[in-house]
């Protein structure tokens, strides 16, 4: 074997941030399914869709709108933060980020419980008791928000992984990408919220 | 503990292997892997075929030939030609082909491989849990109510397109990050361009058809019921889903198969490509056409009207480039010197087979003729003609092309030969006499068939004999070839590609020093004076 | 050996021979495509076999050919496409007003089909030739296909939705149907067949079953032994002791008889409650060694009916 030193691969932040724009496509692309499944139903069931909007609680959906709207500002904050070196605003914000990542967590559950005791969830027997709009319209509800929450969960834990790097002073102003890529992640969280919440729980 | 474990230097034992962030390592993990399960479900075919020599039963029943098939083509799609050419060849020699030391991301490389590995290990498991008897399409609302392993497989199959993607998205950022100084988009060669679609193609199609798989499995699972008309859901609704995946595949089949064509053809008659900038344009407007006609498949779905005119428009428009691609390739020809090596015998079947899959795809494309050939042998025959014809063909043609640049040894050209004719042959006499049944009106995925059916039948299942002994000799070739074959030289072929400017195997970094690139692929006449 | 050379089953409908026509209009245009690729192919490897290297030309490429190789085929494949759709939209998506309509649902693994006067039959299509019969179609589970290859026809049984397809034929005589969407186990069985009779002979047909059905001035039992013939019972129950799909009605009336309910086995007297319930809601109580496949009967059968089959069944000593 060759003894002398060959570099394989070097730091390429762009390509990094390519990787993961490519990587937000296909997470679009997955709910743009999810998209497509609730405005061919709401075209089949639009009456079932009012009635069932009728037992979502929009105040619940607009507290948890912003609570994920101030996670993902401060997800931009951390940028803008450790661009400035500044560790300790870094550090802030990041906490802020995965706080309001838990909260959010935290009303869904509480919201999915209101449904599970009025038995909307899938097989429940009141939900078996529904009429087939109902039945889609209280599906997609969970579906969607149940992938979406998923999502949320998978942005807290990388926001957890970037927090422990960041204590243990990995990143500067030279070096940050995977704070800026977490951000994007968090961004694309926000950004479906963005559609979901009108489309369940406003729209008429 | 994990980084340990990871390396890029070469180390010995088995653990170095399934370890290694090494793209030329990862490839050839791939090449066993699936060729493991290439010739699991040509085994799988040989059992259809042998099932139907006679009408009724002839070994198993009915409920055993409905798993054997849909075996068989789930993993032949699923596990073998979706992954095939761009994780094997394509990690072998993207990085090469652009004078990189590896891929962008060699982590997430390796941790496709394991991806894919689980993936498909979980699929072939549902075979201890009843297997699967929906066909590889899982139409609902049969999927839903049949019994069996289907949920494992629509897991397994969920599992095998983060695989897809993420490999997708590696190769994307490596072509567009990695290429050595001066190989500017103009000089890339036509096989990378082909795996730069086919990537964008996958990073599109594979996240549509894992979200499709994942309700399916919630609807198994829970009882929502998007797509079972008893709980006020769509079936068709699935169809569509599934073919706005399924058909961009047999794109995402083919590309890398025609990029390979485009090598061989090129390099083994000595002669530049005709038309470069055609082919690299005709590769992406069938990427991109490819997108928009999938229900083309669900012409006597009960489909409006107007939407089975529009499919089947758009669709002929994918003949178009597809014909730009082989009218160059003959052009290609003209005025060469060509050498009928192994991997040229192989693009020269591909051209004939693959011309006869496409033709027959326009009565498919056609709603009358579609109407009538809809699920019968034609279809059957036609889609065979373009995979094994096709993308298989192409596949064994670059692997025999290649082949002395993975192993630094040389294969023998007179049985390289005798695997391809006896294959050629084969397939002919399995799928042609396919073509006739299809017309005749038999329908496919049937146990059992009209009396009348038989001698075609017969036809055709010795002829799947023929081939699989074909396919055989062509793998034992190879075989004995990495063993004793004769040390082959860096640049056998006198090759233009940069992959042919190192030694043969290549070293782990690849190139010594990353080359720089004053001239295109297929620019022989430099070669010529230069050495 | 004469099929070989007359590639197509023989063709009977009207629809079919425009079918036909497209098909070998397009045979030739892709023939023509075949061999001028094939051919051009074989001779340039001939001609340019191992020449030397110094007499390879050095063509990159010719605008003027890629332009010709795009707009022909281009052409020749936009007038297919208006071709096809010219034969679909006319000859498949237009039934005459005056067709007959029938009702086809499908089954795993057997056809239903319903006549305009309620009379039902299974399996066997009988139509009369020359009359343009319109077929609304759906399933009553999976997804099945109905394709009779001599008319060039294929529409798929959709459950929840109606499709529909139409044909005319042309010849008498007995042709298959396959099923042609996967469907499961017995798939490749579910065969059925369209009778095309004369159309004088289907008028009586029709006369007769038409009389069959007026069963108002039958005794109940007469009128229960009509109803299960007409309602396709018999072809899952006899009743002369024989199991077929289902149990047999011979000596049901008032015997012992082990079913299943809600999965626990129970040993029950089969009196008018449970037969009437056997029919309004099979799947209540399964018979202990037979599957629940028995569709339910619920609003096809009225009460008098119902009364009638179970006289019928007490009749059965
Ligand atoms: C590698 C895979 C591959 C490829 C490349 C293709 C290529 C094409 N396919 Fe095929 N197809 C499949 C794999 C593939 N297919 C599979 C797997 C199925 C069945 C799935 C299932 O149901 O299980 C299927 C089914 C299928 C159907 C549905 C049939 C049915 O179920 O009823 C249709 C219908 O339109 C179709 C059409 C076409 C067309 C128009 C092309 C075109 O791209 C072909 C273009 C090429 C040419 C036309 C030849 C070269 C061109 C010229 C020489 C130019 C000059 C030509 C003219 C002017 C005529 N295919
Ligand atoms: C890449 C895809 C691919 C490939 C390569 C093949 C390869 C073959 N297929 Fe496949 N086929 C499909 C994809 C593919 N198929 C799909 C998608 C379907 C539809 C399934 C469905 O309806 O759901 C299908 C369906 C299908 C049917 C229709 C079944 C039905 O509708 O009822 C038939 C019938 O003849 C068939 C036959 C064959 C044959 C004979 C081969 C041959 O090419 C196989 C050749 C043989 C081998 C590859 C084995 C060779 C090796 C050895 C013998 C060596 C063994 C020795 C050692 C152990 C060292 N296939
Ligand atoms: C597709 C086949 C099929 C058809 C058609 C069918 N049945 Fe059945 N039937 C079954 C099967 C299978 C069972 C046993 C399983 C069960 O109890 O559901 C059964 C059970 C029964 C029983 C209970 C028998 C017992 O032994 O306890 C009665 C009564 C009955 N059917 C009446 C009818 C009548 C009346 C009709 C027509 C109007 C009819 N069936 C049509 C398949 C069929
Ligand atoms: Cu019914 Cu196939
Ligand atoms: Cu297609």
């Amino acid at each position: 074997m060759e003894h002398e030193h060959i570099e394989l691969t070097h730091r390429d932040d762009f390509g990094a941030k390519l990787g993961m724009w490519l990587f937000l496509a296909t997470e679009l692309l997955l709910f743009a399914v999810l998209f497509t499944l609730y405005f061919v139903f709401r075209g089949l069931y639009l009456s079932y869709f009012h009635e069932g909007q009728k037992e979502l609680q929009p105040v619940i959906g607009l507290i948890n709108s912003i609570v994920l709207f101030v996670g993902g500002l401060t997800s931009i904050l951390a940028i803008a933060a450790v661009r400035r070196n500044n560790k300790s605003h870094l550090i802030l914000f990041l906490l802020i980020t995965i706080l309001s990542g838990f909260l959010f967590l935290i009303i869904k559950a509480y919201e999915y419980s209101l449904k599970i005791q009025h038995g909307l969830f899938f097989n429940m027997e009141h939900f078996n008791t529904l009429a087939n709009g109902l039945k889609v319209f209280f599906s997609l509800y969970f579906v969607m928000t149940g992938i979406h929450a998923i999502h949320v969960l998978i942005g807290v834990t990388i926001f957890l992984f970037i927090l422990y790097f960041a204590l243990k002073n990995n990143y500067n102003s030279e070096n940050f990408i995977q704070v800026e890529i977490a951000g994007l992640y968090w961004c694309l969280v926000d950004l479906i919220w963005m559609y979901l919440f009108p489309l369940l729980y406003l729209v008429k | 503990m994990l980084s340990k474990l990871l390396s890029h230097e070469p180390r010995p034992g088995i653990l170095g292997w399934l370890f290694s962030t090494d793209h030329k390592r990862i490839a050839l993990l791939y090449l066993w892997t699936i060729m493991f399960f290439f010739i699991l479900g040509g085994v799988f075919a040989l059992l259809v075929r042998t099932e139907l020599f006679l009408p009724g039963k002839t070994i198993f029943d009915s409920d055993t030939y409905n798993r054997i098939f849909t075996l068989h083509g789930t993993t032949m799609v699923f596990l073998v030609i979706v992954p095939l050419i761009p994780a094997v060849l394509g990690n072998y020699f993207i990085p090469l082909m652009i004078g990189a030391r590896d891929v962008a991301f060699p982590k997430l490389n390796l941790l496709s491989y394991w991806v894919y590995l689980i993936g498909a290990i979980v699929v072939l498991s549902s075979l201890v849990f009843g297997a699967i008897e929906t066909g590889w399409t899982f139409y609902t609302p049969y999927s839903i109510r049949t019994g069996g392993g289907v949920l494992l497989a629509l897991l397994g199959v969920f599992i095998l397109g983060f695989s897809s993607i993420l490999t997708g998205l590696n190769f994307v950022v490596t072509i567009h990050r990695l290429r050595a100084p001066g190989l500017s988009w103009g000089k890339l060669p036509l096989f990378v361009w082909a795996l730069y679609a086919t990537s964008l193609m996958n990073i599109i199609a594979t996240p549509v058809i894992g979200i499709t798989l994942l309700l399916l499995i919630l609807e198994r699972l829970f009882g929502i019921g998007f797509f079972d008309p008893t709980k006020g859901g769509d079936p068709i609704l699935f169809q569509h889903f599934f073919w706005f995946y399924s058909h961009p595949v047999v794109y995402i089949m083919i590309l890398p198969g025609m990029g390979i064509i485009s090598e061989i053809i090129s390099v083994h008659s000595r002669k530049k490509i005709f038309g470069y900038w055609a082919m690299a344009i005709a590769i992406f407007s069938i990427a991109f056409i490819g997108f928009i006609v999938w229900a083309h498949h669900m012409f006597v779905s009960g489909m409006s009207d107007v939407a089975r005119w529009v499919f089947s428009f758009l669709t002929f428009f994918v003949a178009v480039p597809t014909g730009v691609k082989v009218f160059n390739w003959v052009a290609t020809l003209y005025g060469g010197s060509i050498r009928l090596r192994t991997p040229m015998l192989y693009a020269l079947l591909f051209i004939f087979l693959f011309t006869v899959g496409g033709l027959t795809g326009l009565w498919l494309a056609t709603i009358a003729t579609d109407v009538y050939l809809h699920d019968t042998y034609f279809v059957v025959a036609h889609f065979h003609y373009t995979m094994v014809g096709g993308a298989i063909a192409a596949f064994f043609g670059g692997l025999y092309h290649w082949f002395p640049k993975i192993t630094g040894r040389m294969y023998s050209e007179f049985w390289g030969r005798i695997g391809v004719i006896l294959g050629f042959l084969g397939f002919n006499i399995t799928f042609f006499s396919q073509f006739i049944l299809g017309i005749q009106g038999m329908p496919r995925r049937y146990w059992d068939y009209l009396p009348e059916f038989t001698l075609l039948n017969q036809i055709s299942t010795i002829g799947s004999y023929v081939l699989a002994i074909g396919i055989f000799i062509s793998f034992l070739t190879l075989l004995i070839a990495w063993k004793r074959g004769q040390k082959a030289g860096d640049n056998p072929w006198n090759a233009a590609t940069l992959e042919w400017q190192t030694t043969s195997p290549p070293p782990y970094y690849n190139f010594k020093e990353i080359p720089h690139v004053e001239h295109g692929p297929y620019e022989f006449e430099v070669l010529k004076k230069g050495g | 050996m004469l099929w070989l050379i007359s590639l197509f089953p023989k063709v009977t409908s009207s629809y079919g021979k425009e079918v036909d026509n497209l098909f070998w209009i397009i045979f030739w245009i892709a023939i023509f495509f075949f061999l001028l690729i094939q051919i051009l192919m074989i001779y340039f490897v001939i001609r340019y076999r191992n020449r030397k290297e110094n007499e390879v030309s050095n063509i990159e490429g010719n605008t003027f050919l890629e332009i010709v190789w795009t707009v022909i085929p281009t052409i020749i494949l936009i007038v297919i496409f208006f071709y096809g759709v010219y034969v679909f939209d006319n000859f498949q998506r237009r039934p005459p007003a005056n067709a007959m309509e029938i009702k086809v649902i499908g089954h795993q693994w057997w056809w239903e089909f319903q006549y305009p006067n309620g009379y039902t039959i299974r399996d066997t299509l009988i139509v009369p030739v020359n009359k343009p019969i319109k077929l609304i179609m759906t399933s009553q589970d999976v997804i099945h296909s109905f394709f009779v290859r001599n008319f060039r026809i294929k529409e798929d049984l959709v459950p929840g939705r109606y499709t529909w397809t139409w044909f005319k034929v042309e010849e008498p005589g007995i042709y298959d149907i396959q099923c042609a969407e996967y469907c499961g186990s017995k798939h490749s069985l579910m065969i059925g067949y369209v009778k095309a009779i004369d159309i004088k002979d289907f008028e009586n047909w029709i006369a007769s079953v038409s009389r069959e059905m007026d069963l108002s001035s039958l005794s109940p039992i007469e009128r229960g032994k009509r109803i299960v013939q007409l309602k396709g019972c018999t072809s899952c129950h006899s009743v002369d002791g024989t199991a077929l799909v289902g149990p047999t009605f011979k000596e049901l009336y008032n015997h012992e008889v082990v079913v299943i309910e809600g999965g626990k086995e129970k040993k029950i007297i089969a009196d008018e409650n449970y037969l009437r319930e056997s029919i309004l809601n099979p799947n209540a109580k399964i018979v202990k060694g037979f599957q629940g496949i028995m569709p339910s009967y619920q609003g096809q059968l009225n009460e008098d009916d119902i009364l009638a089959i179970i006289e019928y069944i007490k009749s059965l000593k």
